[in-house]
This record gives C-alpha cells, sequence and structure tokens, in this order.
C-alpha cells in the first residue's frame, strides 16, 4: 500500500532548476516514477521534450543513468541494456524506457512492437503529451480527434490511436493507463510492473499546457477531469485480462460520467470546436468505454 | 582535466541555471492555513518544494511559479502573486 | 573445433565472433549475411558461445540494441548488408559519436533498386564518414582474424571506435575456403575481457547521462576527439596486427598489403576480395615483362595517406579500380588515394576505373587488360587524358558521360 509518508521519504530523482516548462507533466511524472521504483533504474530517453528537460551538457537534471537515444530506437535500445544486464548478472536493475507519444506510437512503433513479441524484460512507459511537443505542436497518431496542432490547424481529423488496447491484445504480461491526478494509481501499477519479468507497458496522460493552451497550474485538474469525463480510462491488463482501476471502475454507465464537453473546453486547442464536434466526441468516447465492456466481460477482471 | 571523450553529463540540481527567474507569479504559503497535508509538495512539477520537519517549504531558486500548488491545495494556503508583489 | 576447416567466409566470422567471447549479438537476416547469424545462433543455442542473442525487427533496431548493449559494459556484434546497413546508418553514425566499441560484418551487397544481391562496396564505404573504422577482408581467414582483431582495436583505450570488418558477398561469404581456426586459449591471451567501464557505463551506482543536448559551443571538441583517436588507430593498427602475427602466426602489417609492390612501375590500388583477382593479373603481367604491384587498401578507415604516399609516389602509374562509385563524381578510392598523391614531389599518372558493380565479376583478366588499356593511353598521349573509365559496361546509354 503506498503512503504518502512513504513517498515523502523516498530519495526524489529530479533535480529542481532542470529545462521543463511552468506545470510540466513529464517532470512530474518522472518524480513518480522515482517515488515508486527508487534509484536502481536507468532510463533510456528517446528525443523528445525530456531530453531537453534534462538540461544541457555537462549538467543532468536527473539522478539515475540516462541514455539518450534516437527517435526509432528506445525499445530496441532498452533490449540492448537489459540483455547485457542479463548477461553481466545485474538482473535487479529496472530498465525503463521514459519515451513520448511520438517515440512511442509512431516512429518508435516497429521496435516497441518488437520488443513487447520477444518480451524483453523491460518497462516502457509513454508520457503521452498527444502531440510532438519537442518540435512544437505538430500532431502524432497520439493526438485526440478534433485537436488544434500547427499541422492540424482545422482540428485532427483522424481518431487517437489505441495504442495501450494494441498491446493489450498483443498479450504481453503488463499494460496499463495512469493520470498524474491519481498518483497512487500510477505509483502501485509502477511498482507491480517492476515485479513481473517480462515485457510492461504504461501509457501515462501527460497534459501539456503550452501545446494544449491551458494555464499551468490547471496541470491536475485536466488530468483528472480527462478520468472523470472518460477520456481517459484507467485499467491494467495482465496477459489480456482487462481490469478498470481507480475512479475509472465506477464510470462504467455513460451517466457517472461527466460530459466531454467540460474538458473540451478548458482548452484551446479545441476552441474552434462546434456543438456538432462536441457529439461525435462525446459518441466516440462512449464507443470506446462500450467496446471496453466486451472486454471486460471476457476476463477475469471486475 | 579534460573533457570525456563523449558526451556525458552529471546530475545537477539547476542544470537550466536558477528557473526561479522564470516567475511572473509567485506561490506564497500561508502557514495558518496550511495543516501540511503535503498535496503541493506530491504535485509539484519541479520538485521545488521541500518538506522539512513536516513543514512544506518553496524553494525560490527554482520554483517556476506554475501555480499548480496553489490550484490543487484543498485548503486555498497557497496565495499566488505577482513577482515582486509580495510581502515577506 | 577443428584446427583447420574449410568454411565460407561467412561461417568464418561466425567463428571470430565466437572466440571473441561476445556478450550480446543482435541482428537481423539480409542475403548474404544470414548465414553468419543462423551460425552463431547454432553456437548460443548449443551452449558453445555463451552469448544473448536478440532477434530483433529491424537492422535500426539490431545496432540500437548493440549501442544499448554496449552502454551497460557489454561486448557486442551484427552483421548486415546494404539494405539493411542503409536502415540502420543513423545508428552507424550514433554508436561511433558514442564511442562504443561494437564490431559490425558487413557483407558487402549492392544498393537497390534494382534488388541485387551480389558484391560491391557502395554500402560499406557509404559508411566512411561515420567515424568507424572501416576494414576489407580479401580472403575467408582474414575476415576471421579482422574479426578478433577487430575487438582489440575498438575496445583500445586510445581508439574506442567501433569497427566493420567487410566482406564481399558469396565470393567470400557463400565460398568455402581453408581456414586457420585459433584456439579459444589463445585467443583470450590476445583478447582480455572488455573494460566495461570505457567509454562510459550505465550504473545506478554512478549515474551520469549520455547525449544531452550540447550545442555549438561544445560539438566540435566532441567530433575532434574522434578524429584524434582515428589518428591513434593507425598505430593500434600496426601494433594488433603485429601481435596477431606473434601469437597465431599470421602477420597483418597494418592498413595495407603491398603485393609485388617495391620494385614496380605501376600499381593496382584497389581493396576486398577482387584484390586476389589483382594479384594474379600482376602474375601474369610480370611473366610477360611488365613490371606491375598491387597496393591492397586493408583499412579505408582510418586512410592510409601515408602509405599510399610512401609506396606510390615514385611509381609512373597508379591505375585504381573502385568497386563502387560516387555518383557526380568519381570512384570512392579514386578520389581519395589521388587526394593523398596530391602532395607528391613527382606526380604518378593517375587511371581510375569502375568495375563490377552490382557483382559484374572482375576477373584477373580483366585487370589485366585495365592495366594494358592505362599503359597504352600513356604511351599515346604522353600522359593519362581520361582520369576514370567504366569497365566492363555491356552498353553505354546515348548522352552518358
Amino acid at each position: 500500500m503506498v503512503t504518502l509518508k512513504e513517498l515523502v521519504d523516498k530519495e526524489e530523482i529530479v533535480y529542481p532548476g532542470n529545462a521543463a516548462c511552468q506545470g510540466c507533466p513529464a517532470t512530474l511524472g518522472l518524480r513518480f516514477l522515482g517515488k515508486a521504483l527508487g534509484k536502481n533504474i536507468v532510463l533510456v530517453i528517446p528525443a523528445s521534450c525530456s531530453s531537453i528537460i534534462q538540461g544541457p551538457y555537462p549538467y543532468s537534471a536527473l539522478k539515475v543513468p540516462v541514455l539518450n537515444i534516437a527517435f526509432a530506437a528506445s525499445a530496441a535500445t532498452a533490449s540492448g541494456i537489459w540483455r547485457a544486464f542479463k548477461k553481466k548478472g545485474r538482473r535487479n536493475v529496472q530498465v525503463i524506457v521514459w519515451a513520448g507519444d511520438g517515440g512511442t506510437f509512431d516512429i518508435g512503433l516497429q521496435a516497441l512492437s518488437g520488443a513487447a513479441e520477444r518480451n524483453e524484460n523491460i518497462l516502457y512507459i509513454c508520457y503521452d503529451n498527444e502531440a510532438y511537443m519537442n518540435t512544437g505542436i505538430q500532431r502524432s497518431s497520439a493526438t485526440p480527434p478534433g485537436a488544434w496542432t500547427t499541422t492540424t490547424v482545422t482540428g485532427k481529423k483522424e481518431y487517437k490511436k489505441d495504442l495501450a488496447l494494441m498491446l493489450v491484445t498483443q498479450g504481453v504480461p503488463y499494460v496499463a493507463t495512469a493520470s498524474l491526478a491519481y498518483p497512487f494509481d500510477f505509483i502501485e501499477k509502477l511498482r507491480k510492473a517492476s515485479r513481473i519479468e517480462g515485457f510492461k507497458f504504461i501509457h501515462l496522460h501527460a497534459p501539456c499546457p503550452p501545446g494544449w493552451g491551458f494555464p499551468p497550474e490547471k496541470l491536475i485538474e485536466i488530468s483528472r477531469l480527462a478520468v472523470l469525463t472518460g477520456m481517459w480510462i484507467l485499467y491494467e491488463a495482465e496477459y489480456g485480462r482487462l481490469k478498470l482501476t481507480g475512479p475509472s471502475r465506477h464510470l462504467l454507465s455513460k451517466s457517472r460520467r461527466k460530459p466531454v464537453v467540460e474538458y473540451l473546453k478548458m482548452q484551446k486547442r479545441f476552441r474552434h470546436l462546434k456543438p456538432e464536434d462536441y457529439e461525435r466526441i462525446q459518441n466516440y468516447v462512449d464507443y470506446m468505454w462500450d467496446r471496453l465492456k466486451g472486454l471486460l466481460e471476457g476476463s477475469d477482471g471486475s | 582535466m579534460g573533457d570525456p571523450i563523449t558526451v556525458i553529463s552529471k546530475p545537477t540540481i539547476g542544470a537550466s541555471g536558477r528557473t526561479g527567474f522564470w516567475r511572473t507569479f509567485k506561490p506564497v504559503i500561508n502557514y495558518e492555513k496550511c495543516t501540511n497535508c503535503l498535496i503541493c509538495w506530491l504535485y509539484c512539477p519541479e520538485n521545488s518544494i521541500e518538506v522539512s520537519q513536516g513543514t512544506v517549504v518553496i524553494n525560490y531558486d527554482y520554483c517556476k511559479g506554475c501555480g499548480v500548488c496553489v490550484n490543487e491545495c484543498p485548503f486555498k494556503a497557497v496565495d499566488f502573486v505577482l513577482e515582486g508583489e509580495q510581502n515577506a | 573445433m577443428p584446427k583447420v576447416a574449410v568454411i565460407t567466409g561467412n561461417h568464418a566470422v561466425a567463428y571470430g565472433v565466437k572466440l571473441s567471447r561476445v556478450d550480446v549479438i543482435a541482428a537481423y537476416p539480409i542475403t548474404p549475411q544470414t548465414t553468419i547469424v543462423e551460425k552463431l545462433d547454432e553456437f548460443v543455442e548449443s551452449g558453445e558461445l555463451e552469448a544473448e542473442m536478440i532477434h530483433v525487427e529491424s537492422e535500426h533496431s539490431a545496432l540500437a540494441a548493440c549501442v544499448g548493449a554496449a552502454s551497460a559494459g557489454a561486448r557486442t556484434f551484427t552483421a548486415t548488408s546494404s539494405q539493411g546497413l542503409l536502415y540502420m546508418h543513423e545508428m552507424v553514425w550514433w554508436a561511433a559519436a558514442a564511442r562504443l566499441p561494437i564490431v559490425m560484418a558487413i557483407v558487402t551487397r549492392a544498393i537497390a533498386p534494382p534488388w541485387n544481391i551480389w558484391s560491391d562496396h557502395n554500402d560499406i564505404l557509404d559508411q566512411r564518414d561515420t567515424g568507424w573504422i572501416i576494414s576489407m577482408a580479401e580472403t575467408n581467414q582474414e575476415a576471421l582474424d579482422l574479426v578478433i582483431q577487430a575487438f582489440r582495436i575498438a575496445e583500445d583505450e586510445r581508439v574506442l571506435l567501433p569497427v566493420m570488418v567487410g566482406l564481399e558477398s558469396f565470393i567470400m561469404s557463400h565460398t568455402a575456403a581453408p581456414v586457420g581456426i585459433p584456439d579459444q586459449e589463445s585467443v583470450d591471451m590476445f583478447l582480455p575481457p572488455r573494460n566495461p567501464n570505457k567509454p562510459f557505463i550505465l550504473d545506478p551506482e554512478k549515474p551520469i547521462s549520455h547525449g544531452n543536448i550540447c550545442g555549438p559551443d561544445c560539438y566540435m571538441e566532441f567530433k575532434y576527439y574522434m578524429h584524434e583517436a582515428m589518428a591513434n588507430a593507425r598505430k593500434v593498427i600496426y601494433e594488433v596486427g603485429r601481435e596477431f602475427g606473434k601469437i597465431f602466426g599470421r602477420t597483418y602489417e597494418g592498413l595495407i598489403e603491398k603485393y609485388r609492390l617495391n620494385d614496380a612501375k605501376a600499381a593496382i590500388v584497389t581493396t576486398g576480395s577482387i584484390a586476389s583477382d589483382a594479384k594474379e593479373a600482376v602474375d601474369s603481367l610480370r611473366s610477360k615483362g611488365f613490371d606491375v604491384g598491387v597496393l591492397r587498401l586493408r583499412y579505408i578507415r582510418p586512410f592510409p595517406y601515408e602509405e599510399i604516399r610512401e609506396e606510390l609516389c615514385s611509381k609512373k602509374i597508379v591505375i585504381i579500380v573502385d568497386r563502387n562509385i560516387s555518383l557526380g563524381s568519381h570512384g570512392i578510392l579514386f578520389t581519395e588515394v589521388r587526394n593523398a598523391l596530391y602532395d607528391c614531389p613527382g606526380k604518378p599518372e593517375i587511371k581510375g576505373f569502375i568495375a563490377g558493380l552490382g557483382g559484374r565479376d572482375i576477373a584477373y583478366f580483366d585487370f589485366e587488360k585495365m592495366v594494358m588499356k592505362a599503359f597504352s593511353e600513356a604511351e599515346e598521349y604522353g600522359k593519362i587524358i581520361l582520369p576514370q573509365e567504366w569497365f566492363g559496361l555491356k552498353h553505354t546509354a546515348k548522352g552518358a558521360g
């Protein structure tokens, strides 16, 4: 059981004075990662905001070993590190990928799928700010429908690729989603994942103040609203057996979910949406939940 | 001692300098309302709130003034004031 | 393990890797490299080689996995050709600038389109700017020996650059020849375990970050350190080759190999297994009264400027045979050798030939023809007037330069 007291005493892995924007979800996510797993870890960070957040040579804002690597390569690089540790008898050091949605959903997908299929003993965490933020807010396949980005200026037409669900059906040992507004849920999932030998994937929702157009102080509020409107579903799946966690457990019934427009209205990237767009997005969220029901019924979960 | 032969960096506080200079607004804890629930500490994206003997203290050298602590405090015990206008 | 076996170049490489006690292998199959990986898999699954074998899903991931493994202190190896090498090109640059002592075998194969699985050298030469040490074997024996030497050279603290061992598609990779396989004990004496801390290691006890952003004020120095390492590599390659000779009886004298070159008036310069054909041509020409020799480039990087100047400045004619073409310019060896010879006090005549692209055969009589062409041109005009010619084309398109 995670307690606040225990977290306070645990050493931080993120140094303040780093290059992250005000209210950045990535640094907060890394703080939680450190609190969950401690310092006996190695991070693989592909090209992403986190590459720059660390600060410039010769300084690093992270207190753990980091291998920065090319955009498409993180899961393969992590596989190599794990195999070397395995060969050298250092199996207790956790190998963790900390990648954005770009390096995970798009250019990094091949390596991710390969590592998952080989069941490499790595924990792959995707902090998803729903666009290529580091290069200035261009769309990715993780960008939700309707969102403005510099390359979808009239709003993205396509839907958000459901990568976590793809991995659930790939049947890897552990897949989970997480939110910064529910840190204990995230930390418990991190710890559970770290106790499994095999491929683990955690998808962390990472609202980005400059990219999404909201004031930094609303970081946690927006994260929370994403979950409470059902736009971001908290679950975990062991070998494809899916189970809802946190507040999402109680949101199967549509009436318990807040209307998505409450979440959309808080972000400038959805400012141009019209009532029919809200409806389209609401329908899609309802569809996601209905689809999930089908997966839950066939599983051992609740 | 020269540079390492390849680009190796060491863990350092303030890797991007004294980011306290980034602030426009500054969070100030009202210790009369503060109950030490630690929610502000938990959610600080910068790790610039320290817990010192159970009390939360903001590290103004690095606090970027994002305001998450202001927004999340359940007791509205953190004021958000314009930088330079705050009284000690 | 037999002492002498008749094995293909690919299997020779696999034996070299096994004897080098590699920790992690990550590879993706591509013709004609496949039998290297298959043999290694056999060694690993039988327990003969205690290594982790990662069956990655692409070549880019193969080298990425090697970068990861090497950063964690392992001795690593991969192999590829042509399309695969191009696919991992980004990581080729990465491995070198990260100063990781990875060894990679390249079975040189032509680049598509059209699909062509036979040999030419464009794929490996395309990597010449990356900072890798690039060697080219002439025989299956040399391929095996080069793999073992490659780890020594790469891991030497004065170098710390990755090393490519090139061998030609099919002519070497799939052609069996007698190869002396060293015993493990001797190899262990020659090649100690890798120092995992150089250039850096991922270790939670001593956390560091590799690859942070570094702007105009610090990038250039890192490139200069690589440049210095390449300069050191020249010396290390000689040392390692000589020591190899002491232990295994086959000495490799540095960056070039000379065949009947000292008293020659003309020299053929080339690289790879076609040098064997060049040597045969030299024997034939010598019997006809022509004093020709061969200078074989064993290493393309570091480029043997001094050796070339030393051996070739005094020659009357230098004939460079490129099994590659840098389109819009000349053959790559032609450009680099000519550059090296610019500083000669007296200039030799230089004739370059583009031959053998896409695996078109270059037999010993082709070399003879090329040499005679160069001779007759020099005689007719008093000098070489066409510095570069394409040899062995079936037809030329109208208007082609």
